[in-house]
C-alpha cells in the first residue's frame, strides 16, 4: 500500500479546492498563493521527502474508533453551530470590516498609490508582518539545509 | 528521467515561460494579483522542474548551491536594508515614504524592493529545499558508494 503517496495527492487536491474557494470569495491574491505554494511546491517537496523515506507505512488495524468518530463529529457540529453567530459574508458592518480596513481602502490610493490594495497592505501597512514571514521562510530553509544539505557536504571532505 | 524525449522537449519549451511568468507576477504585483511570495515559488518551481527532468547534477551546474544558499540571506537583507534606509532618512523602520522626496514614489520603490527581497528569499529557499532532499544520501548508502 502506498498510503502516504495517496495522502500527499489528497492534500494537493484539497489545497486546489481551497484555492478555488478563495477565488469564489474574490480573494484572488490568497487563491494565487494557495495554488502556487499549497498545491504546487508543497506537493513537490512532500513527494521528494517521500522519495527519501519511502511511501509505505504499516497499517495497524485497531478496534473501530467509535469514540474518535463521535468526538470529531461533535466538534464539527459545534463549529457549524458556532458559525451561525458569525456576521453574514461580506457584511459591511461586521467588526472585522470596521477596524482598520476602511482606513486602508480609503487612504491607500493617496498614500501608497498602487492599484492593488492587497499589496499595499501586505508590503507597506503591514510591512512588519511580511518581514516576519520572510524570516520564517529563511529560518525554515536554513534548518533544512543544516539538517540535510550540510551533512552531505561535510562527509565529502 | 534522462531518456524521456517528450519530457525533455516539453520542459525546455515550458521553463522559459515559467520564469517569465514568475517575473511578471513579481513586478506586476502592484497592479494585479501576485507579489514576491507567489513569484518566488513559481521561479523556484521552474528550476525544480529542470532539476527533476534533467537530473540534479546538471541543475547544480546551472545554479551552484553555495550561490543559492547565499541568496536566501540576500533577500532578507534587502528587505531589512530598505527598512533601515527609512530609519536613516528620518522615518520609522519600514517607512518607505521618506525614501524619495515624493512620498508616493518612495512607497512605490520601497514596495518594489521589499517584494524583490521576498521573491529572492522564497525562490532560493524553495530551490535549496528541493536540492537538499535530492542530494541527501542515507549514511549507510553513502558507505556502500565509497566501497564501490
Amino acid at each position: 500500500m502506498t498510503v502516504l503517496f495517496g495522502a500527499v495527492m489528497i492534500y494537493g487536491i484539497y489545497s486546489l479546492l481551497c484555492a478555488t474557494l478563495f477565488v469564489v470569495l474574490d480573494a484572488v491574491d490568497v487563491a494565487f498563493t494557495e495554488a502556487a505554494v499549497g498545491t504546487g511546491i508543497s506537493t513537490i517537496l512532500m513527494l521528494s521527502a517521500l522519495s527519501l523515506t519511502g511511501s509505505r507505512i504499516e497499517i495497524i488495524h485497531r478496534k473501530k474508533p467509535i469514540l474518535a468518530l463521535c468526538a470529531s463529529l461533535g466538534l464539527g457540529a459545534a463549529l457549524l453551530w458556532g458559525t451561525s453567530d458569525m456576521p453574514q459574508f461580506a457584511d459591511p458592518s461586521a467588526p472585522a470590516n470596521l477596524h482598520v480596513a476602511p482606513y486602508y481602502l480609503e487612504e491607500s490610493s493617496e498614500q501608497i498609490g498602487i492599484p492593488n490594495v492587497v499589496t499595499s497592505v501586505l508590503a507597506s501597512y503591514r510591512g512588519y508582518d511580511t518581514l516576519g514571514e520572510v524570516v520564517v521562510i529563511f529560518t525554515a530553509g536554513i534548518g533544512v539545509i543544516s539538517l540535510l544539505g550540510r551533512t552531505a557536504r561535510r562527509r565529502e571532505d | 528521467m534522462q531518456q524521456h524525449l517528450v519530457l525533455h522537449l516539453v520542459a525546455k519549451i515550458l521553463i522559459p515561460f515559467i520564469i517569465l511568468f514568475a517575473l511578471y507576477v513579481q513586478f506586476h504585483g502592484d497592479y494585479g494579483p501576485g507579489g514576491g511570495f507567489q513569484a518566488g515559488v513559481i521561479f523556484g518551481a521552474g528550476f525544480i522542474l529542470y532539476g527533476i527532468i534533467f537530473g540534479k547534477n546538471l541543475a547544480v551546474r546551472v545554479v551552484p548551491l553555495p550561490l543559492i544558499y547565499c541568496m536566501t540571506a540576500v533577500g532578507v537583507l534587502l528587505y531589512t536594508t530598505v527598512g533601515v534606509a527609512g530609519m536613516l532618512l528620518g522615518g520609522e523602520f519600514l517607512n518607505y515614504s521618506v525614501l524619495l522626496p515624493d512620498s508616493v514614489a518612495g512607497q512605490h520603490i520601497g514596495i518594489l524592493l521589499i517584494e524583490l527581497g521576498v521573491g529572492i528569499t522564497v525562490a532560493s529557499v524553495m530551490i535549496s529545499l528541493f536540492f537538499s532532499y535530492a542530494q541527501y544520501k542515507h549514511p549507510d548508502e553513502e558507505q556502500n558508494d565509497e566501497q564501490d
